[in-house]
């Protein structure tokens, strides 16, 4: 089990889901992505995706203006 | 067929589409769901740039409808690729600069590839017949399947009986008789269907869900193409198109003076890129220069500056000026211009 980062600041939804939708193609179960956003958009649709394609929210957490959400890849 | 029949859906977010899915899921038909993002999508960028539009719920209605119906949505960038379509469509432009029927055959052959790569059966679409005035016509729909290459692998089940029947309907993996011969811009059939199916929450886009329908976004990009001598543009051009007044007082520069809080922001993100000004006397929008400037040309551009901060009536107003390629601002003090001195033709 690894554990990854995903820089998508600046982006504005959905381009922070597509993002993660790409990078978690390349990992696996089990795998952690920790993706940083600053749409604030992104804390709906990034669990959104995760929910509709199987992969688990672990936590979402601000600082500042910056949300980081940990996602735990699921079967694919 | 040994397997269930598997399907691609093209999901806007919008009814039909998640009609026409509804509508397939009740024959036992596995459905996924694909959006494309083109840059020009409505949804996402201004709302989350607009201060004032931050405390609504947001909600990308693709994934929303996508949860609704319990099938997985695939969201492809297709920024890139979809600039050639954009620049020189073949079927031309709607009335905007909307080319509507090349985006669908587009979207359409992306879905296609998309089933190739994935052993997917066919492709659903919520089109309906005479619903558009340029993509969804009876004459222009054969188009679309016949330029996307999906030919009879594209199934539009809201109108499936109005059409001949498709690969699906005639290998029997579903029953022809229980699709649907929607016509017309009438959505009295499509609310009727959505009661039938429980849906009492559906987003209903007005004018559809793309800025290049929009008369005032057209106008914009229109003048970046002329500017430029050429249709090409990047994603943060056309980001920029949709924030801020544009007011162009001369063939060379262009001024974007941010219109609130939130698109004030989002243009600091661009200050590295941008000759920018803002008022320090008063409050005031921040402003990005686009184009090469004279002295002249910079004064004229802080006085529009100075009209719409909060000095517009003072005698003067300070200006501080942060040139590209010179790390020390300026002050300009300048007298702000009255709303007769700027022509109604300098803004985009």
């Amino acid at each position: 089990m690894g554990i990854h980062t995903l820089d998508a600041r600046r982006l504005f939804c959905p381009m922070p889901v597509i993002r993660a939708q790409n990078r978690i193609k390349t990992l696996a179960k089990g795998d952690i992505l920790e993706v940083t956003c600053t749409d604030p958009g992104a804390k709906n649709d990034v669990p959104a995706w995760c929910r509709i394609n199987g992969h688990e929210v672990v936590s979402i957490e601000t600082e500042d203006d910056e949300i980081i959400i940990k996602i735990a890849v699921g079967g694919k | 067929m040994n397997r269930q029949p598997r399907a691609v859906a093209l999901i806007s977010g919008g009814l039909d589409s998640m009609l026409a899915v509804k509508v397939l899921l009740e024959q036992g038909v596995h459905v996924e769901g694909i959006n494309f993002y083109t840059g020009f999508c409505v949804e996402g960028h201004t709302h989350a740039i607009r201060k004032k539009d931050q405390k609504q719920e947001k909600r990308n209605n693709a994934l929303w409808v996508a949860e609704q119906l319990g099938i997985k949505l695939h969201i492809i960038d297709v920024i890139e690729e979809y600039k050639a379509v954009l620049t020189n469509p073949k079927h031309g432009y709607g009335a905007n600069l909307n080319p509507c029927l090349d985006c669908k055959s587009f979207m359409v052959k992306k879905a296609r590839e998309w089933i190739d790569e994935n052993e997917f059966d066919f492709i659903i679409t919520g089109e309906v017949i005479g619903q558009r005035p340029m993509s969804q016509r009876k004459d222009t729909m054969p188009i679309i399947a016949q330029e996307s290459g999906a030919d009879e692998r594209l199934l539009r089940p809201l109108c499936a009986k109005l059409l001949p029947p498709t690969l699906p309907e005639r290998e029997g993996w579903i029953e022809r008789e229980k699709l649907y011969d929607f016509n017309g811009r009438s959505r009295k059939p499509q609310m009727a269907l959505a009661a039938q199916f429980g849906f009492d929450d559906y987003a209903q886009p007005a004018g559809g869900c793309c800025f290049l329908t929009d008369q005032s976004y057209s106008a914009k990009l229109g003048d970046l193409w002329q500017q430029r001598g050429s249709k090409n543009y990047e994603l943060d051009d056309i980001m920029l198109l949709k924030v801020g007044r544009h007011i162009r007082p001369s063939e060379n520069f262009k001024v974007i003076i941010g219109r609130e809080e939130g698109e004030n922001n989002f243009m600091n993100g661009y200050r590295k890129q941008f000759t920018h000004m803002r008022a320090t006397s008063h409050q005031g929008p921040l402003a990005l220069i686009d184009g090469n400037v004279s002295s002249d040309d910079l004064k004229l551009a802080a006085q529009l500056v100075a009209r719409y901060s909060q000095g517009r009536d003072a005698a003067e107003v300070q200006i501080e000026v942060n040139e590209i390629g010179n790390e020390t601002p300026f002050t300009l003090d300048v007298i702000p211009l009255h709303n007769d001195d700027i022509p109604q033709a300098w803004f985009i």
